[in-house]
Order: C-alpha cells, then sequence, then structure tokens
C-alpha cells in the first residue's frame, strides 16, 4: 500500500514486456494510460465543481441553486452538458474560422497542462519536472493567448474590447506572480512542485512568508480574470467579453476552463503556501495526501470564490494602477527581503528561522500599511473640500 | 527527457479531448444558419465598420513594460534556486540587479505612461 501507482506501472509492464511489446512502447503506452486516466479526473471534477459553483453562488445570494435533478440537484451538470451538446452551433459573420475554433480548445488545453505538474501526493502525480514553475507560467500563457484569439476573430467590437481589458489584466499580474514563484524556488533551491511539497513536511511556508502567500493570491485571482477582476465580462457594457459570440459546446469549454483553472490554482496555493499533500499519518500512508491535497484544493477555490462573489468590480485604471504602483514594487520589496533574511538566516535551527522570517514579514507588512496610510492621508487632504476651492482659484 | 516525453503526450491528450467534445456537439446539434442569426451581436444595434480597427495604444505600453519584467524574472529563477550555494555578496548582487528592473519602473511611471486616460 506504500506506493499502488508504481506497483500497478511495474506490474503492467512486467506483464507487456513478458508479451513481447518493446521496454520503450509499453513505457509509452502505460503514460498514455495514466494521462487518460489523469485528465478524465479532472474532467469529471470539472463537471462537479459547476455544480459546486452554482450551488455556492445561489447560496451567497440568498437563493437555493439547482435543486431539481437529483439529490440537492447534483446532477444537473450532467443536463447540462446534454444540453451544450446539443445546441446549434454558430460562426459570426467574418469570424477567422480556424483561430474561432482553436481559441476554446486551446482554453481547455492549457488549464489541462497545469495537472502535468501537480503532485497529488507523494506517490501519485503525472510527472516530476525539474523546472514545473516555469512550466506552470507557459502552460498560463497559452491561455492568454486563447483569449486574444477568441477575441479577434469574433469580428465583434464587444469581444475585442474584452480580449484586450483581459489580456491587459493578465499579463500585468502575472508580473507579480512570476515574483512570487520566485520565493518557493529561494526556500528550496528547486523549482520542482514535488521537491517543494516534501520540504514543507516540518513547517508549512505560509508560516515563513505569509506575505507572498497573500500576494500570490490576489495575482491569482487577477489571473483568472474572476471578480474583482473580471472586467472582461462586464456585463452591463460589454455583455460577456471576449466568449461573447461563441454558442453551444465552444461556451462550455471556455466555462469548464475557468472552473477548473480557478481549482488548479486553488491546488497551486495550497502545494507552494500550505504544504500541498502534507499532513498528519502521510509519512506511514503515502496514499493519505490524496485526500489532504483535494481538501486544501478545494478550501484555495473556496476562498477564490467567496472573493468572486463578494467584492465588487473595479475599474480598468484602479486594477491597473493597483498592480503597477502597489503588486509589483511590493512582490520585488518581498523577494529581496525573503531572499536577503534567508540567506542569512539559514544558518540557524528551525524555530529561530521560522520565527525570523515571520518577524520580518511583519515588519514589511507594517510599514507597508504605513506608507499607505500617509498616502491615503495625503489623498484625502487634497479632496478636502476647503483644498479643492484653492486648487481650482490657483488653476 | 523521459518526463518531457510525457509533457508531449500530455498535450496531445489534453488537445484531443475538447476538440473531441466540439466535434460530438458538431454532430449532434442542429445546424439552420440564416443571416440574422449569423450577424454580429451588438445588443440589436447593426454594426458598423469592421472590429478589426486601430486601438488604444496605452495596452501596448503595458504590453512593453511587461515585456521587459518578465524576460529579467526568468533570468532570476536560476539565482533563486542557487541561492543556498551562492555567497551573501551574489546574494546582494541579486538584489542590486532587482532594483535596476525596478528603475525602469520609476522611469515610467514618473514619465506619466502608467496614467489613464
Amino acid at each position: 500500500m506504500q506506493d499502488p501507482i508504481g506497483n500497478l506501472y511495474n506490474w503492467l509492464m512486467g506483464w507487456l514486456v513478458s508479451w513481447g511489446v518493446d521496454q520503450a512502447i509499453s513505457n509509452i503506452l502505460l503514460s498514455l494510460v495514466g494521462i487518460v486516466i489523469l485528465v478524465t479526473i479532472a474532467m469529471v471534477l470539472d463537471v462537479f465543481l459547476v455544480w459546486i459553483e452554482r450551488k455556492v453562488v445561489a447560496r451567497f445570494q440568498d437563493r437555493l441553486g439547482p435543486n431539481r435533478i437529483g439529490p440537492w440537484g447534483i446532477f444537473q451538470p450532467f443536463a447540462d452538458i446534454i444540453k451544450l451538446l446539443i445546441k446549434e452551433d454558430t460562426t459570426p459573420n467574418g469570424a477567422d474560422v480556424f483561430v474561432f475554433n482553436l481559441a476554446p480548445i486551446l482554453s481547455l488545453a492549457s488549464v489541462l497542462l497545469l495537472w502535468a505538474v501537480l503532485p497529488i501526493a507523494e506517490v501519485v502525480f503525472g510527472v516530476d519536472l525539474n523546472v514545473a514553475l516555469l512550466y506552470i507560467v507557459a502552460a498560463g500563457a497559452i491561455g492568454t493567448l486563447s483569449v486574444i484569439m477568441a477575441g479577434w476573430s469574433s469580428n465583434n467590437k464587444f469581444a475585442l474590447v474584452g480580449a484586450y481589458r483581459m489580456v491587459a489584466n493578465m499579463i500585468s499580474y502575472e508580473i507579480p506572480m512570476v515574483v512570487i514563484l520566485l520565493i518557493p524556488a529561494i526556500l528550496t533551491g528547486s523549482m520542482s512542485m514535488l521537491t517543494i511539497s516534501q520540504s514543507q513536511e516540518q513547517y508549512w511556508f505560509v508560516l515563513v512568508v505569509p506575505l507572498a502567500a497573500l500576494v500570490f493570491l490576489i495575482s491569482a485571482i487577477a489571473e483568472l480574470g474572476r471578480s474583482p477582476f473580471d472586467l472582461n465580462e462586464g456585463e452591463s457594457e460589454i455583455v460577456s467579453g471576449f466568449h461573447i459570440e461563441y454558442s453551444g459546446m465552444k461556451f462550455g469549454l471556455f466555462y469548464a476552463g475557468e472552473l477548473l483553472h480557478a481549482f488548479t490554482f486553488g491546488a497551486f496555493i495550497s502545494i507552494l503556501f500550505f504544504g500541498g499533500y502534507n499532513g498528519p499519518g502521510v509519512t506511514q500512508m503515502p496514499v493519505l495526501g490524496v485526500f489532504y491535497f483535494f481538501i486544501k484544493a478545494m478550501i484555495g477555490y473556496w476562498i477564490i470564490m467567496w472573493v468572486k462573489y463578494t467584492v465588487p468590480r473595479i475599474r480598468i485604471d484602479h486594477m491597473l494602477y493597483f498592480n503597477w504602483k502597489f503588486l509589483v514594487p511590493f512582490s520585488i520589496s518581498i523577494l529581496v527581503m525573503t531572499a536577503v533574511m534567508h540567506k542569512s538566516l539559514s544558518g540557524y535551527e528551525t524555530p529561530v528561522y521560522v520565527g525570523g522570517m515571520l518577524a520580518a514579514n511583519l515588519v514589511l507588512g507594517w510599514i507597508t500599511i504605513e506608507i499607505l496610510r500617509a498616502q491615503a492621508r495625503k489623498q484625502r487632504k487634497m479632496d478636502d473640500p476647503n483644498s479643492r476651492v484653492v486648487a481650482e482659484l490657483t488653476h | 527527457m523521459q518526463s518531457w516525453l510525457y509533457i508531449l503526450l500530455f498535450m496531445i491528450v489534453a488537445v484531443i479531448i475538447p476538440f473531441a467534445a466540439i466535434l460530438i456537439a458538431r454532430i449532434l446539434g442542429p445546424r439552420k444558419p440564416n443571416p440574422i442569426k449569423q450577424s454580429t451581436y451588438e445588443c440589436g444595434m447593426e454594426t458598423v465598420g469592421d472590429s478589426w480597427v486601430q486601438f488604444k495604444a496605452q495596452y501596448y505600453v503595458f504590453a512593453l513594460i511587461f515585456l521587459v519584467f518578465d524576460v529579467e524574472t526568468v533570468f532570476l529563477f536560476p539565482w533563486a534556486i542557487s541561492i543556498n550555494a551562492l555567497p551573501m555578496f551574489a546574494v546582494v548582487e541579486g538584489a542590486v540587479f532587482i532594483l535596476i528592473l525596478v528603475a525602469g519602473l520609476v522611469f515610467t511611471w514618473r514619465k506619466g505612461m502608467l496614467e489613464w486616460n
């Protein structure tokens, strides 16, 4: 029971080789079977995420949500899928048909690709890539590409405006996200997701770098294009944004991609900062990690949903100012602080190290709040009606 | 090499699954196009002109700043993973490199390129 998947792999491998199949070919075959199973798990999870999302948003808005098909409406997403499959698939006039059809495929594929490097447990993972952090950024870039492809090829002005906003949003918030991804790399000396999970056996990284976890959560929400950063689909102005012209299953793929992306980012937050699959009893029974992983990822997903349904949408200039004038300098100061503190504290024992890092984070957070407070005070003085009269007179 | 083969296979499967979904929908769904259904959706208004027009240049400025930062952060990854092996001097030097990055941001800020108008 220590390593069921490894044992199964070895057993099937021996079986295939004894049948006279070449070692390399049987390896590819078994990898393919594993990939299909992993992707199927992701897609089945996605189906239930639709139900969870609808149920949770209903509760946030004091409604019941889907409750007709099956117990608690749990079969509602299956009805949705059947409906999406038998809907007519329309293509607008003047659309760039090839790019138009490719965009939803890439949108879902970019999210599924992230699942290749997720360490679900110490013995349950797709592949242990040694550059997994860079791979995540690269796969995310395909998602950005699919958005601009969808918006541009639809031949629709709303879609184009939505796509431009979404891309401005995604590339802007990618900077703090990549900077924060450097921090687990600094702490573990590796870019592999499995190593990052393994090295959090003693303490979670959120204790060492809480500010980085916060910035990662904010930039992850922005990267997902969810509220308060969902101005790509501002319903009251550009109706639905970049996927306005999509119907039927193509729209379904965008929707499925968005939900799975949100869950995957919940999983990333749990892996990078909350110990991933680590939990009580995992060393004796590694398979138990699957349970902890999904619980933690679900909590991360739930926090992202919570923010989405609580916070109102912000304006695009505010969104870009918040990123470039606050989040980027802030994340860079976290990075420099973490690098210097980690280097100077690495010789000490664990309690001293964790305490020192935590104290440094608290000091940095306090300084940031003080600077913001001084800025706000200055702003308030400028907005003061008395001083505004003076400003208008001097103009 | 083994792991990149896995990634390649994963990419193929990840593209085939959504492609299959679209294919099934195309087989099952009806196809009755007409000019009004195919027209560009604009809340009931007739569309005027092409949508592939010149667009706000501000987005382009943000893309340029992004490019500078993105390229430089990629260079920081080797520094980050080898930080335990480096002497303190090299760590500080990495911090100075980051500060040079920040100088670019301060320059664009002072130039007023971050303002949206």
